[in-house]
């Protein structure tokens, strides 16, 4: 009798610990609560045309390209 | 829709420091701020490796999960910006950045810190576009005027590359491929050291 009541106790000690919870921090992104931003196109030099913006934006970019800005 | 990023060749950076003159230039970034650094590796030694640092304007972006009052947002465009209004300068993002992007100005005696400043891709903060506010709290807004920041397009070497990834990247690749090497980029090898070379036996001279 002595034995199995030993037998669950150390049964019950053992199993305590399938119990516990995954300890790895989970980051979440907080939802932003500051002021909204405009649009880059959104002002007096694009006056909210996007397309126009976006070939701006291009066009800036490939003149980081000097085999073509300035060939090979 | 362009997704902004930063892109820096190592085999062509001379750490000229350029891109760090013309950022502190172009928003008047105040003493002691640093929103773009250029680190090197192996610093005198033969292969040494520069790069230019500042914000990555990650896509999951640790800062933004780590701040206690939710001061950070991303743009459409994929810059990652904060309202300094909010920000309470606790200094969490910091210890989060993997790029030691974000800074505080020492305002004050005792080592107070102010409000974060970091780069801001040059596409000002949410204030009015070009206003005064805008540049005092944001520094200048580039990107609303249709270009792309300044670090990046007054490179000298052209070494650090900006704008949209798709543009950034074909133009790397076009570059790597034409020179045949580089295109590994941050291999294990740029950043920790070239596995240590086993030294060559020698032979036992024969005597003749």
């Amino acid at each position: 009798m002595r034995k199995i009541a030993i037998a669950v106790l150390v049964t019950a000690l053992g199993l305590s610990a399938c119990g516990d919870k995954d300890a790895v921090v989970v980051y979440k992104q907080g939802s932003y609560s500051g002021k909204t931003d405009g649009k880059p196109w959104e002002n007096a030099a694009f006056a909210g045309d996007k397309a126009r913006w976006d070939g701006s934006i291009r066009a800036r970019g490939q003149t980081q390209n000097e085999s073509k800005r300035i060939g090979d | 829709m362009a997704r902004m990023k930063f892109l820096c060749d190592s085999e062509r950076c001379i750490e000229c420091n350029g891109c760090v003159t013309a950022c502190k230039n172009e928003n008047e970034v105040p003493w002691g701020i640093n929103r773009r650094r250029v680190v090197t590796l192996g610093d005198g030694m033969p292969g040494e490796k520069s790069v230019s640092v500042a914000c990555m304007h990650c896509s999951d972006a640790p800062c933004m999960a780590v701040c206690p009052v939710d001061c950070f947002y991303h743009t459409d465009e994929g810059v990652v910006l904060h309202d300094k209004d909010m920000c309470i300068g606790c200094g969490y993002c910091f210890y989060a950045c993997p790029f030691g992007a974000p800074q505080y100005p020492q305002s004050g005696a005792f080592g107070q810190r102010g409000k974060m400043d970091k780069c801001t891709f040059c596409a000002g903060g949410p204030e009015v576009d070009h206003s005064e506010e805008e540049f005092k709290k944001y520094g200048r807004n580039r990107l609303a005027e249709g270009k792309l920041p300044l670090c990046a397009e007054m490179c000298a070497t052209k070494a650090l590359l900006g704008g949209d990834g798709e543009v950034v990247s074909e133009i790397f690749r076009d570059r790597a491929t034409k020179r045949g090497k580089g295109g590994e980029m941050w291999g294990w090898g740029s950043a920790y050291g070239k596995p240590e070379q086993k030294p060559e036996s020698k032979k036992p001279e024969v005597k003749s």
